[in-house]
């Protein structure tokens, strides 16, 4: 995936599609949008994490795996104790990512702007020449 | 000249849509968006890139073909079926990239609306469902909820700002 990643330029719309639509899922839930703003905070347990909820730990156990298959956190183990933290890196790549695609797309449709107005230019003077 | 229509947002589960505005006739866009010669000269992503081969056969079951190189050499292609032509309306047609690593492919549905002598140009990309996302599928995801990509903006602000907070 990472390989890909840095093979294919941003006008790779799957990739787009596929990563963004995992992380926009993943945060369009309150619940793990709670949990994402708590993990800015540093690593914590599945315990903690699910305290100011009224939720059983199992289901934010669900959550949680959730925001792991969608690369937004990941599982730290420390002796015996299991801990959640947030990736960084991974949303500062979709971000950026994001942020690449939308500048290609800009640039694409700058161009095609300026191709709309030779259109125009060309087709009124054909009009003019009939 | 600054054109602010631009939108991308994510829309429900698997799907990207792209809007923006263009000061042209839907007629003009349309020839623009599947004239070989046309798509050539704008259809380039990011700079550096030019696009050698760009084939179309503009009709229900044709097939289109693009390939893009960059100025190192290195080719990317991607090609697909149209399903669906209403000129100057409507496009519906499959995507696949040559570099493809995941089974399946996207469907692209292409409107073009007009206003006022203007045309919106909407553009919904849709990925067929496939293993990786299935699992987070499975998982219980609530259909049809769009986070705008501020939100997203958003969490990593507050989470750069702790970040410096902490390191300073």
């Amino acid at each position: 995936m990472r390989k890909a990643l840095d093979i294919l330029p941003q006008i790779h719309n799957h990739t787009v599609v596929d990563y963004l639509s995992a992380t926009f899922a993943a945060l369009s839930d309150p619940t793990r949008r709670s949990i994402v703003d708590r993990l800015t905070d540093g690593p914590a347990t599945v315990n903690e994490l699910a305290e100011p909820f009224s939720i059983s730990q199992q289901a934010v156990s669900k959550h949680l795996a959730y925001l792991e298959t969608a690369r937004l956190i990941e599982r730290q183990r420390d002796g015996r104790q299991n801990f959640c933290a947030l990736k960084p890196d991974a949303i500062r790549e979709v971000a950026k990512w994001a942020d690449g695609y939308r500048r290609c797309w800009e640039k694409n449709f700058q161009r095609l702007d300026k191709l709309l107005d030779e259109m125009k230019k060309q087709k009124h003077k054909a009009k003019v020449k009939r | 000249m600054k054109n602010d229509t631009f939108k991308i947002e994510p829309s429900g589960e698997r799907e990207i849509v792209m809007t923006r505005v263009f000061d042209a006739t839907p007629d003009l866009l349309f020839d623009a968006l599947t004239k070989p010669e046309l798509v050539k000269r704008w259809l380039l992503g990011p700079p550096g890139w030019s696009m050698p081969v760009c084939e179309i056969d503009l009709k229900v079951g044709g097939s289109y073909r693009y390939v893009w190189r960059n100025e190192d050499g290195r080719e990317m292609g991607m090609g697909g079926k149209y399903r669906e032509i209403v000129r100057p309306e409507r496009i519906v047609h499959s995507e696949k990239f040559d570099e493809a690593w995941y089974p399946g492919e996207a469907l692209v549905t292409t409107t073009l609306v007009e206003k006022g002598g203007s045309t919106t140009l909407i553009t919904t990309m849709r990925m067929e469902s496939r293993e990786a996302r299935d699992e987070v599928l499975e998982s219980g995801m609530e259909s049809g909820v769009a986070v705008s990509y501020d939100r997203l903006e958003e969490i990593l602000s507050s989470r750069v700002a702790k970040e410096g907070a902490s390191k300073s």
